[in-house]
């Protein structure tokens, strides 16, 4: 390469051509290229964090709020009932539920009994009659008076009632309504003109046409089985099969037929503006309100009406433009929890302000229950705390020392490498993995080949160790342990020497320079990684539901030998639960969850930013 | 009582502490430097001695009676009815000791009380025995240690060599730990094998129909029917999955930011990756199930496509969002471990920050950045309760992303808290586990030790 003289002008003109600067472009356009993934990476990453975020606020706030019904309850206590209440034992209790029940039908103005109410009782949360019992016990002196009570409504009904099936809206109230008897008792026969109940009518027509499209698929689907049926009847030769293939083909030609039939029908109401729809139950419902009564649709033309007396009218009066009301409700009533007679009740509730709303404490402050609206986190939150309580028990100590040990005193040797391996291992083992770990070294025993090896270690402390913040705790430390280690050793290992000469010189001892004055400074840092690592044992699940502390449990426990559940293991437990009102609830437990993580870490941040030295 | 007992074995050490040190002034005779070790010393070492031994007595007598009493019972149960055993056994023997102890109880009969007579009288006993030899324990001990105490006695090296035991006991706990997950998982999977699979292990591997609880009431398990393979395409698959969205992100995400990034940018894009990383498993569960999967199944929908809603496609989504911080971060270290000289290099060469990126910074990372996978798969294979949350139960051989799957951490999962007796579902669950934990396994130690090498090339 020595010899070799460039031809300078040459080399010039090649890096100034028009190629030159194209090739550069193209280089720099990769660089460009390789900075916009990047860039895109992280705004991945960013939409999937807000995105998340988002999702879970949205649903805790659906649950800030919940609903009661304020009532009038006559308070009265049959003999038996006040024996249980004055018995002194504050553990019994009364359920109450007449005198509930008479303040309901009062506030709903019906004279419905026995199973015909239960619509109406079945709107009130079930445990509101034992509430009312201790009322009583605690205030014997509002006995026989008349107690202005709140009383709690069921889940379906606050899902209602936040819009969950939709709202009441206005079905087209325009002109005048006339009313004529029907030919039953509670019928009447409505006529209005063309241009009112304009909404109602669209939903309708929308309902029917999207029936109409769903009748024509399958009916178009039937094609494909009815042709194979077809090549197989051309291809086959034995005559029985031969007429079982026409059968067939008999039978799928009557089904399309009819599909096509009733498509055709639900696609003409759709079109045919004079069409008399008959509503179902898998129709919007359509409310009147006239004369202090309501009414509700069971055939809607377009200047007449059939309908169902739900409420009493004052008066069959004709009633004048804006003195009466249409109302629509698009959910049909077959895929809500609320019937129609019960939405009713609640719009009459709501026009007379008798429900209320409050702040939801109920979700923070109680324990868990198989009652939706009653249910909340309280007793996880405290089986969270003793969880950590004693895996921080255990971890701490034993980390710091072990560490101290692998830092400070341990010999390079096979075993102090084998531990070594053994740590960071231990660090990447799925967590699933230790939830079986304790679920028979700790609670159930170790079996050999059919041998006891040992039982339960857990079993020599307590009865029954299963499901308990003990168990829970020992695992979340064992699994914990080598994060903590591994934090703590790098903050020891960050002292810098000369301390250790400084202590040592003057004749303190090993165990001296190590305790008085290596772990004082690498203190801070230790806490640091100490607290992270609390706050990802506080979030673990897996291992948890696998030692039981999956169960459905109504108590805060008392200490770290009760049962318990933990708040990653509530929500485990609430997602699967099928009553829709869990789910804003377990959204609420994940708020509580990640602001408790946030707290851990923002503590780590600070103590690191305050406390920790850099040599 | 028993706790009483432990009160009493540390009041005698904090006293064997104040005696021993009163006793090594006295020797000394105010002259404190005649003596080997300081005072404190030989109370510390009178301290360990008296709480060790008699901690030790405490938990040795203790376990020997616990065994005695769970012995006594058994055999108090098959003197009255010898026909008795097993489950039924378990069940009238905890009555008995609830009914002693004020539990609840399933029944109350004549056996039952005579029972818990036997329980209470047993168990008083073993109270007394535990406690009165760890007092007795303690207290010899306490004379042993005071009777040391001289002045050319070596308290403190004596103290430090205790300390220094305790310090190594606590380092082998990680030994214990794999010791004890190796013994918790082995003696079921072994079971398994010699039981429903009689030593057929292929079956377990290679078998295509995974329903290993079908014929535990008619008392047939079937080693054909614990094919594990669907599970083990299932978690692959997610995995898969996982990773084809936590790669690309993390590793395009950890270059910009080590390469390209403001400082500014750096100060809230590494604090956003380390919020993903610090979400707990289980939300991500909740988002998957609740919010993810029913978007893939309207899209689906919108598009002629049939999702199911425990499609592998959400949750793999999700893990691999769940995972996106841990390369990221693991490939932020390598990347800046790359020394400057090799930048420097090739900038010196005329090529641009993207052509150094990609020519000379990542192929020299590359050990670090496969690790770094490697370690993300096996994380995304022991993943649980995004699957658990957000897939399906039965298991269903297919290679189709939309439909539904199982892994093996979810099987584990139903296993051990379905319905099934404990001991029939232990056999799959713990196999399952056996397996989950030996491929995690071999992929970390892989990993590090790829981890190991690339280092050598670099310090």
């Amino acid at each position: 390469m020595s010899d070799t003289s460039y031809d300078m002008a040459a080399l010039s003109a090649k890096h100034s051509d028009a190629g030159a600067a194209s090739r550069l472009k193209k280089r720099y356009w990769a660089e460009w290229r390789l900075k916009a993934y990047g860039v895109f990476a992280i705004l991945l990453a960013a939409a999937a964090l807000v995105i998340l975020v988002y999702t879970i606020v949205a649903k805790t706030l659906t649950v800030t709020n919940e609903y009661y019904i304020s009532l009038d309850v006559q308070m009265e206590a049959s003999d038996r009932q006040m024996t249980t209440l004055t018995d002194g034992n504050p553990d019994t209790s009364v359920d109450l539920k007449g005198p509930l029940r008479d303040a309901l039908r009062d506030a709903a103005n019906t004279d419905l009994k026995g199973r015909k109410a239960r619509p109406l009782y079945d709107l009130v949360s079930r445990f509101e009659g034992y509430e009312l019992g201790g009322i009583i016990e605690a205030n014997p002196d509002v006995l026989g008076s008349s107690y202005h009570y709140e009383a709690l409504l069921d889940d379906s009904v606050q899902l209602y009632l936040k819009g969950d099936f939709g709202f009441l809206e206005d079905a087209g109230s325009r002109g005048n309504l006339t009313i004529k008897p029907g030919e039953s008792d509670d019928q009447v026969i409505l006529e209005m003109p063309t241009n009112a109940l304009g909404q109602a009518r669209l939903a309708m027509r929308e309902d029917r046409s999207q029936e109409g499209r769903v009748f024509r698929r399958s009916a178009q689907d039937q094609e494909r089985a009815f042709n194979e049926t077809q090549a197989l009847l051309d291809d086959a030769t034995d005559p029985a099969e031969k007429e079982r293939l026409q059968g067939l083909l008999d039978g799928f030609d009557a089904q399309q037929k009819d599909l096509f039939g009733r498509a055709d029908a639900a696609l003409n109401a759709a079109t045919d503006q004079q069409h008399v729809f008959t509503l179902r139950g898998d129709d919007p419902s359509v409310f009147i309100r006239v004369n202090k009564g309501w009414i509700k649709i069971t055939e809607l033309a377009s200047e007449r009406m059939v309908g169902t007396i739900m409420d009493p009218l004052d008066s069959m009066d004709a009633a004048a433009e804006g003195s009466w009301k249409a109302l629509l409700l698009e959910t049909p009533e077959s895929v809500r929890q609320i019937n129609d007679r019960q939405a009713l009740w609640l719009e009459n509730f709501k026009r007379e302000d008798r429900l209320v709303t409050h702040f939801n404490k109920r979700v923070l402050l109680s324990s868990d229950s198989s009652n939706a609206e009653l249910a909340g986190i309280w007793g996880a939150l405290i089986g969270s705390f003793w969880t950590m309580m004693v895996t921080f028990g255990l971890v701490f100590p034993i980390g710091v020392m072990a560490s101290i040990y692998l830092e400070e005193f341990a010999p390079k040797n096979r075993v102090t490498d084998f531990i070594e391996v053994n740590i960071n291992n231990l660090a990447a083992v799925p967590s699933i993995v230790f939830g079986l770990l304790g679920l028979t070294i700790l609670l159930s025993g170790v079996k050999l080949f059919g041998v006891d090896l040992f039982d339960g270690l857990l079993k020599t402390i307590a009865e029954d160790p299963r499901s308990t913040p003990l168990a829970g705790g020992v695992v979340l430390a064992l699994m914990s342990l080598p994060t903590i280690i591994i934090a703590a050793r790098a903050s020891i290992k960050a002292v810098p020497p000369s301390i250790r000469d400084a202590a040592l010189g003057l004749g303190a001892s090993k165990l001296q320079t190590s305790t008085h004055h290596v772990l004082p400074l690498a203190m801070p840092g230790i806490l640091t990684g100490s607290i992270i690592a609390m706050a990802q044992a506080l979030g673990e699940t897996a291992p948890l539901i696998i030692i039981g502390m999956n169960s459905f449990i109504q108590d805060p426990p008392g200490g770290p030998l009760d049962k318990a559940n933990v708040l990653p293991s509530l929500i485990y437990l609430w997602n699967n639960n099928s009553e829709r009102l869990f789910d804003g609830k377990t959204a609420v437990a994940i708020s509580v969850l990640l602001i408790f993580l946030i707290l851990m870490n923002a503590l780590a941040v600070v103590l690191r930013k305050r406390f920790e030295r850099r040599w | 009582m028993l706790s009483l007992a432990l009160l009493g074995i540390v009041i005698i050490a904090i006293v064997g502490y104040v005696m021993a040190r009163g006793r090594a002034l006295s020797i000394s005779g105010g002259a404190e430097a005649a003596l080997h070790s300081r005072p404190g010393y030989h109370g510390l070492f009178t301290f360990m001695t008296v709480l060790l031994i008699g901690l030790a007595a405490y938990i040795v007598t203790n376990l020997v009676g616990t065994w005695y009493l769970g012995s006594t019972m058994r055999s108090a149960l098959t003197g009255i009815d010898p026909t008795i055993e097993g489950l039924q056994a378990e069940t009238i023997l905890s009555d008995a000791r609830n009914l002693a102890t004020g539990g609840i109880v399933s029944a109350t009969d004549a056996m039952r009380e005579e029972l818990s007579k036997v329980y209470a009288s047993t168990n008083g006993l073993r109270i007394w025995i535990v406690a009165i030899a760890a007092i007795v324990a303690s207290v010899l001990a306490l004379l042993w240690a005071l009777k040391q105490i001289a002045s050319d006695f070596r308290a403190r090296n004596k103290t430090e060599t205790i300390f220094r035991t305790i310090l190594w006991t606590t380092a082998a706990i990680a030994i214990v730990t794999t010791v004890g997950i190796f013994l918790s998982l082995i003696g079921e999977t072994l079971n398994f094998f010699s039981g429903v699979l009689e030593w057929r292990i292929d079956k377990f591997l290679f078998g295509t129909t995974w329903s290993p609880l079908s014929g535990v009431h008619t008392g047939e398990m079937s080693a054909d029917k614990v094919g594990a393979v669907p599970l083990f395409v299932g978690t692959l698959m997610i995995t898969l999955i996982a990773m084809l969205v936590a790669i690309p992100v993390g590793l395009f995400a950890a270059v910009y930011l080590s390469e390209f990034a403001t400082p500014r940018v750096r100060a809230w894009a590494k604090p956003m990756l380390e919020i993903l990383a610090g979400i707990p498993t289980v939300v991500y569960g909740f988002f998957a199930a609740t919010t993810v999967a029913p978007f893939m199944v309207g899209t689906g929908a919108a598009l002629g496509l049939t999702v199911e809603a425990e499609s592998a496609l959400a949750a793999g989504i999700v893990m691999g969002v769940m995972i996106i911080p841990f390369i990221s971060s693991l490939s932020d270290d390598v990347i800046n471990a790359v020394p400057q000289s090799l930048r420097d290099g090739s900038y010196g060469l005329g090529a641009t920050k993207a052509e150094t990126i990609t020519k000379v910074v990542l192929p020299a990372a590359l050990p670090g950045i496969v690790s770094a996978s490697l370690l993300g798969i096996s994380r995304a294979v022991g993943e649980t309760m995004i699957v658990v949350m957000a897939v399906g139960q039965s298991a269903n051989l297919t290679f189709n992303p939309l439909e539904k799957v199982t892994t093996v951490t979810v099987q584990i999962t139903m296993l051990i808290l379905g319905d099934t007796e404990a001991d029939t579902a232990a056999g799959p669950a713990y196999t399952l586990g056996f397996a989950l934990f030996a491929a995690t396994l071999a992929l970390n130690i892989f990993a590090l030790r790829i981890v190991r090498k690339y280092r050598q090339k670099y310090d």
